[in-house]
């Protein structure tokens, strides 16, 4: 049990060779493997972090918008409930105008007809109440009831109060000097001269005549020129016999809405 | 019988003699470099490792972590050093389990050559951290009587060194051969299972040693660090 210089010498060389390699072959290389898996790591992290940081702030910035969005949802929402609201009073509104308006057409409508339906009913009346009366008149005389229309016509002329006279006179003589005579039934040569003498004499000048048959009238004459009407028809006494009956009622309409 | 493997000489030239520490001693070098470069060439630096690697990255930081809780702040500078020494131990001692396997370390030259580069390790390591005057004060540490004990101390524990190893191994090995002679059974098996556990420990010891004694010839540079820091 000795030293052997040699190998102990030797041994010193080995181990300092041993190490030399193992430096290069295992601690080396690994160091360097286990440093670069750490800067990884902490890369990783690191970049871990950052994306942390970034989904934060992107988070932030979704709520941001979220929070406007819902913002500008309840605007835009409160804004179309105002409008809509609007529309429906316009809507509305015009609704209830059309409908009067229309209401209002039907009254119109239903007046007219009313109004027509009246007019056809004297129409009949006057007609029914002119054969009465030809027949009448034509039974009682031998006179037909044109004759006798005409005179009467000729004698209402002829009774004209002075004031009117010289209203009628005057109005013929600052005008044109024809005068339109119209009547429902065609006139004889007898009658037109008739009436044409008694014009004459009443404003003493020379008139031209112009007769017209007018069924409209049913019965009666016309007498008209330059604005001024001289006429005598049944229909007026219609009309004054209407306005009797009709008293009655339209007192009868005024009174409810006299009231309110 | 053979008390320990140098007098095994496989060939001889004038004073130059190949025996059978040096043979151990090669192929427990090549076997281990060779491993390591296998291991090593295809390392991965993902997540995912070998269990190869990871074994050996256990063990390397296993090592630098040692280093660093005895005292040596930067623990890679002393690795090659003092890991190769903790491994060519432990691996020299673990491979008793192969049968007539004779461990360098059972021979006093080889424990010898180990301590003396423990020996000029620490004036070396201490030179370069805290100069040759640093380090020379360390030996008059704490005052300048302690000056021949100290140069004692340094001589003394190299050789404990020295002889600690190779007794411990060689002891192991001398009561194995002496049990196979007695009860060539069991015995043995049960002494070599003690030898791996003395031998694992002897290359922790002996590493661990070494580590302090360099720490201690450092600490001149250490101390000097720790004054110029500001007190907080």
């Amino acid at each position: 049990m000795q030293i052997d210089w040699f190998t102990l010498v030797a041994q010193v060389i080995n181990f300092l060779v041993l190490m030399w390699l193992l430096r290069r072959y295992l601690y080396k290389p690994i160091l360097k493997a286990i440093d670069e898996r750490e800067s990884k790591i902490v890369a990783q992290l690191k970049d871990a972090e950052s994306k942390k940081k970034e989904a934060l702030k992107e988070r932030v910035e979704f709520n941001k918008k979220n929070e406007k969005f819902d913002s500008e949802r309840d605007e835009l929402m409160q804004k179309v409930i105002d409008e809509s609201k609007e529309q429906k009073k316009k809507l509305t509104e015009k609704a209830r105008l059309e409908a009067n308006a229309l209401k209002k057409k039907l009254d119109d409508e239903i007046l007219a007809n009313h109004a027509a339906q009246k007019n056809e009913i004297e129409e009949n009346i006057q007609r029914e109440v002119l054969e009465i009366a030809r027949k009448t008149l034509a039974d009682l005389s031998s006179v037909d009831l044109e004759k006798q229309m005409v005179r009467t016509f000729v004698a209402k002329v002829n009774q004209l109060g002075k004031e009117e006279k010289e209203k009628f006179v005057s109005t013929l003589a600052s005008g044109k000097d024809s005068i339109l005579v119209q009547s429902a039934f065609d006139l004889s040569k007898t009658e037109k001269s008739e009436i044409e003498k008694e014009v004459n004499s009443l404003t003493k000048k020379e008139y031209d005549f112009e007769f017209k048959v007018t069924p409209k009238l049913i019965s009666g004459i016309e007498l008209s020129a330059n604005g001024y009407k001289l006429s005598w028809t049944i229909s007026e006494y219609i009309h004054s016999f209407e306005n009797e009956l009709n008293a009655p009622i339209q007192d009868k309409k005024d009174q409810p809405s006299d009231k309110k | 019988m053979e008390l320990s493997p140098d007098e095994r000489v496989f060939w001889e030239y004038g004073f130059i003699h190949i025996n059978l520490t040096l043979v151990t001693t090669w192929v427990l070098m090549a076997v281990l470099v060779i491993v390591s470069y296998l291991i090593t060439r295809r390392l991965r630096t993902d997540i995912r490792i070998s269990r190869w690697q990871c074994i050996l990255e256990m063990l390397v930081l296993g090592m630098n972590k040692q280093i660093q809780e005895i005292g040596l702040e930067e623990p890679k500078k002393y690795l090659d050093f003092i890991g190769t020494i903790f491994i060519f131990i432990a691996f020299s001692n673990l491979s008793i389990v192969f049968p007539g396997y004779v461990p360098p370390t059972s021979s006093l030259s080889t424990t010898a050559a180990l301590a003396i580069s423990v020996f000029l390790a620490v004036p070396i390591f201490g030179i370069s951290e805290s100069g040759v005057i640093g380090y020379l004060k360390t030996y008059v540490q704490p005052t300048f009587i302690m000056l021949p004990f100290n140069i004692i101390s340094e001589l003394s524990r190299t050789l404990a060194l020295a002889v600690r190893l190779f007794g411990n191994i060689m002891s192991g090995g001398l009561i194995v051969a002496i049990l196979l002679s007695i009860a060539p059974l069991l015995f043995p098996i049960l002494m070599t299972v003690l030898g791996l556990i003395t031998g694992l420990i002897q290359a922790y010891i002996f590493s661990i040693l070494a580590t302090v004694y360099i720490a201690a010839a450092t600490q001149e540079s250490k101390s000097k660090k720790i004054k110029l820091k500001p007190k907080n």
